[in-house]
């Protein structure tokens, strides 16, 4: 077998040598050359995006934390699957134990770490995938936004991006990024506006068919202060309880990042809680039990703001990728 | 009955009574939104294409598609008459059905017919036939001034560009799905 070492600036690809000797060539075509060329130079990529991230967060006095993947029950959510694991589950997100840190007295905390959802495959998806996600005592869903745009360009500088194209699309990250509110979005791009679209229960398929393909074109765009029915764990506004504090990062038209001023308070999020359990087995999705030990961790949660971050979706965006299989080692089929 | 989440590009379902094949297949899901399945289908009779975005909790039926290996008789009218060697049913596929098959189907050749809910929509050849060639220009050896090929006509009226050296009452071999010729054939 032949050994690959990777040098230290690995960001040109591995010459295709290093393939010859480990893989009958008889068996390749044209086609597979390129290809795994391609997939090898979108790996290294994918490393060196992911320790320039880390070191985003450690220089920014973040500590990484680690948590269970299996877990007793997930955040009940009226459109996520959870994945079985004998009677408990694989995380759709490290969200509650991550909060529940926050909440014991860890006010700067970031974890990488792999997130399953049943049922999402598409050439943006994957069953499983690769999560960042963060969460900063004292913040709010602007400052976060703030510090989301600041880690971005950083890493995108650290490996040696400049201007991202990505589709055919130039997206500048050094001009000031797009905000706009998910209302003026509506108002900007659908054919109906917000309050009809959530109404007609159309929500998501305006936003997918009319909004998305707009957002984070030229720069990258955060929409933000999602109607409260959409706040998910987010907390709704002080002076304006039917907007939640929620934003939402999209660069090229694909959704990278959801992010939030926290809710904490436990009673309103149980009351959540139990709405999407009720439409969920309405349904007849699978009922999760109430998290009970995150809604007592909720009582000492302090003000915070915590996001959640697609890697494998950031690389795509960095890479070029059309689709996700191409920055990832294996996708489900392959194994 | 299939919920949404079993659609794949390739799968034939029933809308309407007629069948269709998903020609493209996208997942679409916002991720605290729905998930949204988007096809392009195709109907496997008219060949007419739309657009439709099933929800989750859409379902739809399969299409009851199958292929029976059938003995091409003869024509009546503008019928072909097909039957199948089992059971002896004769089916009937108009000149529309049979479109350009019409081109390389001898007498007894055995073909694979599309049923729909036993209703025969299309037709299968095998990837490669022999036919002899009826009508062509006669070839001396030494003639260079013509084109390195030449039309022949084979036994089902067919059209057919072969190599000059290609003479009347001789057979070839075609191939089906494209239509040209391979290779000559002895005896």
């Amino acid at each position: 077998m032949y050994k690959i070492r990777l040098t230290p600036h690995a960001s040109r690809a591995l010459p295709l040598k290093y393939f010859e000797k480990l893989i009958n060539m008889n068996e390749l075509h044209q086609d597979d050359h390129f290809l795994l060329a391609r997939k090898s130079q979108a790996l290294q990529l994918r490393a060196k995006t992911i320790q320039s991230i880390r070191l985003f967060f450690i220089n920014n006095d973040f500590l990484e934390v680690e948590t269970p993947l299996r877990i007793p029950s997930p955040a009940p959510e009226e459109h996520i699957e959870a994945l079985p694991s004998g009677n408990w589950f694989l995380q759709t997100s490290p969200e509650l134990c991550m909060k529940r840190l926050v909440a014991m007295g860890y006010p700067r905390i970031f974890q990488i770490s792999h997130c399953f959802r049943t049922g999402e495959r598409g050439n943006k998806h994957l069953p499983e995938f690769t999560m960042l996600e963060w969460y900063v005592s004292g913040f709010n869903y602007q400052r976060l936004m703030d510090q989301c745009q600041e880690m971005i360009r950083e890493v995108a500088g650290d490996v040696g991006i400049t201007e991202i194209t990505w589709q055919n699309e130039k997206i500048n990250l050094d001009t000031p990024w797009e905000r706009i509110t998910i209302t003026d979005a509506f108002l900007r791009y659908a054919p109906l506006s917000l309050n009809e679209a959530m109404v007609q229960n159309k929500f998501d398929e305006t936003l997918v068919d009319y909004i998305e393909p707009k957002l984070g074109m030229k720069t990258p765009t955060f929409i933000y202060d999602y109607p409260a029915k959409l706040a998910a764990l987010a907390k709704l506004k002080d002076d304006n309880p039917s907007v939640s504090e929620r934003f939402e990062l999209y660069i090229g038209g694909l959704e990278i990042a959801n992010g939030f001023s926290e809710l904490t308070n436990a009673y309103e999020q149980r009351q959540r809680f139990e709405e999407a359990l009720k439409t969920r087995a309405a349904t007849n999705l699978t009922c999760y039990e109430m998290p009970e030990k995150f809604l007592t961790s909720l009582e000492t949660l302090p003000p915070c703001a915590g996001i959640a971050l697609g890697i494998d979706r950031l690389i795509m965006i960095i890479a070029g990728a059309a689709s996700i299989d191409d920055v990832v080692a294996f996708t489900p089929e392959n194994l | 009955m299939f919920t949404a989440s079993d659609l794949r590009k390739g799968i034939r379902l029933k809308i309407d009574n007629e069948p269709y094949i998903v020609t493209e297949f996208n997942f679409v899901k916002p991720g605290k939104g729905q998930a949204l399945y988007r096809t392009k289908l195709k109907n496997m009779i008219t060949g007419s294409q739309f657009e439709r975005s099933f929800r989750s909790v859409d379902t739809f039926e399969s299409a009851d598609l199958r292929e029976k290996k059938m003995q091409y008789l003869y024509k009546e009218g503008d019928k072909y008459c097909f039957m199948d060697n089992e059971n002896y049913e004769q089916v009937y596929l108009t000149e529309d059905q049979v479109g350009e098959a019409v081109n390389f189907m001898t007498d007894n050749i055995e073909v694979e017919i599309l049923l729909f809910e036993d209703r025969p929509i299309g037709i299968s050849l095998p990837n490669f036939v022999e036919l002899v060639v009826t009508e062509a220009e006669p070839w001396a050896k030494g003639d260079t001034a013509a084109g390195s090929t030449k039309p022949v006509k084979v036994q089902t009226g067919y059209t057919i560009l072969v190599p000059t050296f290609v003479t009347e009452g001789e057979k070839i071999r075609i191939d089906t799905r494209t239509g040209e010729y391979l290779t000559r054939v002895k005896g």
